[in-house]
């Protein structure tokens, strides 16, 4: 099967300094990707560069076959924020926020349309939140809140989506059901990278994992990914430290 | 002397007729754009264009060109300096904000000071309800509707900008642009504004209402019905008010709209007063 992200040799830096140093890396449709890496390991400036919102300084990306300005004008990525990066006091309801995501399909002025309401609809029973669907967004839970932006993913009927720390503030349960929630859009066939720091339900979510540190240090099966050694190189840890073996049980 | 008699009576001067029309149009705007400033959190930078506009009222007034002209370039003006210095990367947009709309309200008062008397500092600054021409009521008419025209076609894009600007970009939409745009028409509506309250209180105008319906509702579609309605109906009071009092009209425009604030915050379902007793009440009870 053809890659649905190409990243090659992608080098970008904020002044002086170097967030992605030379990252290549391919994603396949149908499969959950882990993307491992610790703070400021490069992890969020790959998702702005597959999204188009920064330029790499040297390199390539591909997005379904096309420059991400090109897929972002089709409106296949579809992107998962990080909880601190919402005021949740807006006011706008769960089903106004999962209607963003039909706004590349509407007209100018984004009256929606029979077609839009429907996509809502059934993107709301797909995460199961039609019955919270009147609610403001802050008024959910945590886990509740990243299923709302899941499902505008959905609405946007994006064939990639990005997912950037979805288990951050989630409790195990909420946890259990996003997993299986991604599971199953990739069992549709579409492309999920998620980027996480958090390790321990990488095994049940992806297929395969990314091991980042400005550079790919390891693409592979996750299980493969977590080898202490593997992550504590990812981690900037000492090879010598017997820390890794905690990080993969807890 | 009956209430419509009280109500009435100032309507047969053509002056306050005409008051009481800019008023309406310039609350309506103003109030429907405070709805996205409160949320995207520009009311400093509401405050830093409707000051920096004052160089270019004077400047109009001097070569005789519409005011409204002479305030959009120095308000639009204002913006770009503004990104400029905030670009630069050392001083923080808090910082560029203070330095460039005092820079430019200063330069207004100097020009003030050394054009000849017609240009009426009282007038820019505290604004000249009573004495709107029927030139410059057509020319608010004509800024209002602009404004409010592109306003409600993009209200929908607008709120997507001010709610998650990254989602914008990935299906497509500019956020730069749509970031400009709610700068261009805050720089327009500071312009109507103006001419009912004056420079320094514009801020208010454009702000307040949108607060004030952010504490009435949770639903962003509501906001922008309350928030006009509230305004206009507050600034309509305020200007009668000024005529039963003889009182300053641009000052009480805001001070009821800033009392009707009050009142919603005290009564307000979310997080007012009420809630508060209602908190402690079963707390006490324990």
């Amino acid at each position: 099967m053809t890659a649905a992200v190409e990243v090659d040799d992608v080098v970008v830096r904020y002044g002086d300094v170097l967030a992605l140093d030379g990252a290549s890396l391919t994603v396949r449709p149908g499969r959950v990707t882990g993307l491992v890496g610790m703070n400021g390991s490069g992890k969020s400036t790959l998702f702005k560069t597959i999204m188009g919102l920064v330029r790499p300084d040297q390199g390539r990306v591909r997005v379904l076959g096309t420059d991400p300005d090109a897929a972002r004008r089709r409106g296949v990525v579809g992107y998962v924020p990080q909880s601190d990066g919402i005021d949740w006091g807006f006011p706008v309801s769960v089903r106004e926020v999962v209607m963003m995501g039909r706004y590349g399909h509407q007209g100018l002025t984004r009256r929606p349309r029979l077609a839009d309401h429907t996509a809502v609809d059934e993107a709301l029973d797909r995460v199961e939140l039609s019955e919270l669907a009147g609610r403001q967004i802050g008024q959910l839970s945590g886990g509740q809140r990243k299923r709302a932006f899941v499902a505008r993913g959905i609405a946007q009927e994006a064939p990639v989506l990005l997912l950037d720390e979805p288990f951050a503030g989630v409790d195990k349960r909420t946890e259990a059901t996003i997993v299986r929630l991604l599971r199953e859009l990739a069992d549709d066939g579409r492309t999920i990278l998620v980027s996480t720091h958090d390790l321990h339900a990488l095994p049940q979510l992806a297929d395969e994992s990314i091991l980042l540190l400005h550079r790919v240090l390891f693409h592979g099966p996750t299980t493969d990914a977590l080898r202490p050694e593997r992550l504590a190189r990812a981690f900037g840890l000492d090879t010598g430290l017997d820390l890794g073996g905690k990080v993969v049980v807890a | 002397m009956t209430l419509l008699d009280l109500l009435l009576e100032p309507l047969q001067y053509d002056f306050m007729v005409r008051a009481l029309a800019t008023t309406v149009l310039a609350s309506v705007v103003c109030a429907l754009l405070s709805c996205w400033l409160i949320l995207v959190g520009w009311s400093l930078m509401g405050d830093a264009v409707s000051h920096a506009v004052l160089p270019g009222v004077v400047l109009a007034y001097v070569v005789g060109a519409p005011f409204a002209l002479g305030a959009l370039v120095f308000g639009v003006l204002a913006v770009i300096l503004i990104g400029v210095v905030r670009d630069s990367g050392r001083i923080r947009e808090d910082a560029a904000i203070g330095i460039v709309f005092t820079t430019l309200f200063a330069l207004g008062l100097v020009l003030i000071s050394v054009t000849p008397s017609q240009t009426d500092l009282n007038h820019i600054i505290f604004g000249n309800i009573l004495g709107v021409s029927p030139a410059e009521l057509a020319q608010v008419a004509v800024l209002a509707g602009i404004a409010f025209t592109v306003l409600v076609l993009k209200r929908r894009d607008l709120t997507l900008y001010a709610f998650d600007p990254a989602h914008a970009h990935a299906i497509g939409l500019s956020p730069r642009r749509l970031g400009a745009l709610l700068l261009g028409l805050l720089a327009l509506t500071a312009v109507v504004a103006l001419q009912v309250v004056g420079v320094i209180l514009v801020v208010a105008m454009l702000i307040i209402p949108g607060a004030t319906a952010r504490l009435l509702t949770d639903r962003f579609g509501r906001m922008l019905v309350i928030a006009p309605i509230l305004s206009a109906t507050c600034s309509v009071a305020g200007i009668y008010l000024s005529y039963w009092l003889d009182a300053a009209p641009g000052g009480l425009v805001v001070v009821v709209q800033g009392s009707v604030f009050a009142l919603a915050h005290l009564l307000s379902p979310h997080g007012g007063l009420l809630r508060l007793q209602a908190r402690r009440a079963p707390a006490a009870a324990r």
